[in-house]
């Protein structure tokens, strides 16, 4: 339409020159030169009014279709890639003041009053035909109201493997179990489970490293995972962490990586079956298997199963009702060498394998759509040791949670927790949290 | 003679043992997210293709459980047909990374996005949720327009073609098929329809829009105040004194909108709630479109009639 445009200007300024030659020429000029020029003229002119209506109806076309051809450019700006906003709050009061003691998880609430343990922005797209990538920066507010940031995850996964395999690389939550890998606003409770916080630490098991994961070609979905991960860290402290001392008690000796042993291997078979056109079952077992900076050739196996049940009415409103059941069992043997202890520097405490398991199960009743009913035990027991700590001690915890939806952009969840701790003692807490969204759709697994 | 007869047997047992070994032999495996495609796909595609649906029936398409067992069906489907314009944004992109499957990549002849094609209703201006869960691409509820429904099929034949190229042609016969019986049954429905024009109606959710528009209906209000958000109180009283107003007397409700919430209004507008679906088999005899489309049609003009 603009070369057309032109196109016309073009002939429109040719006319005029021809036009303003024209009185000079005709004076010089025989009869027959003055007709000749007239025809050219008219058929110039006949040009242009031909060229004119052309212009007429192109302009005329794409006004009809403007709604729609005006509006779709609008869908994310031209970006290549989701935007997402996620930012969880916390109001609350427990009966201990000392609310860190109780609460450990690093998006757990922190304070008696108001606590931000999770403000993630997220990014996610195809990074070219090969590969997706995605990131999860965390923000958080500490109890004190200190800013602190995180790279939670950043990742780029296959899209294009042969034989069913898929390999990610980066830094992610490790595949152990259901809720390690979830991000805390895909949680149910307000908190993370004891025992993901006892095996893995505040943060859960994560770190920089590799995963390969092949889709079995068995009827039913079947799939096995093996991640490899540095050892060293804060989320992975069963291993060789730097707050490794709260597990077994001793001064931290120095390990170096000096063979692939001292990497973390984390691997993963899951399964699921639909038992019914309204029920499915996913189940699965995982292990981490790695070093751990109790003495110089120390290691720590973790182990644990996890069953995944869901019932969803046939018609359900906005998949309401529903009923399910999630449950999480990990056993850990710690073998601790003998070392020097962190709290007495003249005693060495003996070598020992600390023997400790935990769980949680927690029953979900979608009553009606956005309103969800809840109800989460939790347990660690932990072999006796010849040193104590509060990370090792026997706790329990009972949460019935009620959560409400007023969008799927947003949501209000109110959780009571009764806890009870070997050496503490019980009590109650009470936490409201609230959180929003913005940005991209956010697409829930299964 | 039998050395005349020699090489056209041998051409036609080389034939019968291509067409055997070929991947011709071997049906499609075409996956939909929802029955309505389904229903066209297999329209379409006939014994040249195998076709599952993810989405059951009576389930609301936006609200899918990203079920594991849909990941084993997209790994072995060589075409995926999805609604499209964010339908299902809230529980296919999780099942396709699982999925592995490069036959279904964005782009690929085995991906078909149905709304591609189609000409959009309410596409916003601008992106701002404070209006409820609208979809950037526009409402995505363009299927029970018969004209958007050929569209929808001459863009799977097309597919279809492209992925199994030896059944082209019947894939092209049973469009012309598909299109000879919707058109046949289209002047039926705008007579039956025809009518009501301008009558107004009221749905649970915005999702018979084209519909109407097609037919000449026109939805005054909806029991949601904005797409996605819960029918609150207050909006139902403003529902209800519209309704009074516009002397409007039908609801249409799918089977997973809240049936209970439509007889209320019902209640107090003298009107009635009809239970209608937008998805094949969700009602009795409606396993294909044209007979989903003339029971709908039907029902709501009997409806219409007895509230006149």
């Amino acid at each position: 339409m603009i070369r057309l445009g032109k196109t016309v200007t073009l002939v429109a300024v040719v006319v005029a020159w021809g036009c303003a030659s024209t009185p000079a020429s005709a004076q010089q000029s025989k009869d027959s030169t003055a007709r000749r020029q007239q025809r050219q003229l008219d058929s110039l002119a006949e040009s242009i009014k031909t060229l004119q209506a052309r212009l007429d109806s192109l302009a005329a076309a794409p006004a009809a279709e403007a709604p729609p051809a005006s509006a779709a450019p609008t869908r994310s700006s031209g970006m290549y890639m989701n935007l997402g906003f996620d930012a969880l709050s916390d109001f609350g009061w427990s009966t201990t003041p000392d609310v860190g003691s109780l609460q450990r998880g690093d998006h757990d609430p922190a304070v008696r009053g108001f606590t931000i343990p999770n403000v993630e922005l997220t990014f996610d797209g195809a990074v070219d035909p090969y590969f997706k990538g995605f990131s999860a920066l965390v923000y958080k507010l500490g109890p004190t109201g200190e800013s602190g940031f995180e790279v939670e995850e950043a990742w780029a996964q296959t899209t294009s493997l042969p034989y069913n395999l898929q390999a990610k690389a980066g830094q992610f939550l490790t595949d152990f179990g259901r809720q390690n890998a979830q991000h805390p606003h895909a949680w149910s409770f307000v908190d993370q489970p004891l025992v993901l916080n006892q095996m893995f630490g505040p943060d859960g098991l994560r770190g920089q490293g590799a995963k390969l994961a092949w889709l079995l070609p068995t009827e039913f979905y079947a799939e096995a995972m093996l991640t490899v991960i540095n050892s060293f860290g804060g989320t992975t402290s069963s291993f060789r962490s730097n707050e490794s001392n709260e597990i077994h008690g001793g001064v931290p000796v120095d390990r170096p990586v000096n063979s692939l042993s001292d990497l973390l291997v984390v691997p993963r078979l899951t399964a699921s079956l639909d038992l019914s056109e309204t029920q499915t079952v996913v189940v699965g077992a995982s292990a981490g298997i790695g070093p751990n900076n109790s003495g110089p050739q120390a290691r720590t196996q973790v182990y644990g199963v996890d069953t995944y049940y869901k019932w969803k009415a046939v018609s359900g409103q906005a998949g309401f009702p529903f009923v399910s059941w999630q449950t999480e069992v990990l056993s850990r043997r710690y073998g601790a060498d003998a070392r020097v202890s962190f709290t007495a520097p003249a005693q060495t405490l003996p070598a020992e394998t600390l023997s400790d398991w935990g769980g949680y199960s927690q029953l979900l009743w979608g009553i009606r759509p956005r309103i969800i009913a809840g109800i989460r035990g939790d347990v660690t027991r932990n072999s006796a040791a010849a040193f104590t700590t509060d990370l090792r001690e026997n706790r329990d915890r009972i949460s019935p949670n009620l959560t409400w939806y007023p969008s799927e952009f947003s949501k209000l969840r109110l959780q009571y927790n009764y806890d009870h701790r070997a050496q503490q003692g019980n009590d109650h807490s009470l936490w409201l949290q609230f959180e929003f969204m913005l940005g991209a759709h956010a697409a829930h697994k299964f | 003679m039998t050395l005349m007869l020699l090489p056209r047997l041998a051409a036609t047992a080389l034939l019968a043992l291509s067409s055997a070994l070929s991947p011709g032999a071997k049906k499609l495996n075409v996956v939909t997210t929802t029955p309505d495609l389904g229903a066209i796909a297999r329209e379409i595609g006939g014994d040249a293709v195998d076709v599952k649906t993810l989405a059951k029936p009576s389930e609301d398409p936006h609200f899918v459980d990203a079920k594991p067992s849909h990941i084993v069906t997209l790994n072995r489907a060589d075409v995926l047909i999805e609604g499209g314009a964010e339908l299902e944004v809230g529980w296919l992109p999780p099942l396709l990374e699982s999925a592995r499957n490069g036959r279904l990549a964005a782009g690929s002849p085995g991906l078909i996005v149905a709304s591609q094609g189609i000409r959009m209703l309410e596409v916003p201006a601008t992106l701002d949720r404070s209006r409820g869960d609208v979809h950037s691409l526009g409402n995505p509820h363009f299927f029970i327009d018969p004209l958007s429904a050929k569209i929808v099929a001459a863009h799977i034949a097309e597919h279809f073609s492209q992925v199994a190229p030896e059944s082209a042609p019947l894939f092209r016969a049973n469009l012309a098929k598909f299109n000879a019986a919707v058109d046949a049954k289209f002047i039926v429905w705008q007579k039956l329809l025809a009518p009501f024009k301008g009558t107004k109606i009221v749905t649970y959710h915005n999702d018979f829009l084209y519909f109407a528009e097609r037919f000449k209906l026109d939805v005054v209000e909806t029991l949601e105040p904005k797409p996605g958000i819960a029918p609150s109180p207050a909006h139902l009283a403003q529902v209800i004194a519209k309704m009074n107003a516009d002397n409007a007397h039908v609801i249409l409700v799918q089977p997973y909108q809240n049936r209970r919430t439509a007889e209320t209004v019902a209640r107090q507008t003298n009107g009635i709630v009809l239970d209608v679906s937008q998805q094949p088999g969700a009602i009795k005899g409606t396993d294909t479109y044209v007979s989903l489309m003339d029971t709908l049609v039907r029902t709501i003009a009997t409806a219409l009639e007895a509230k006149r």
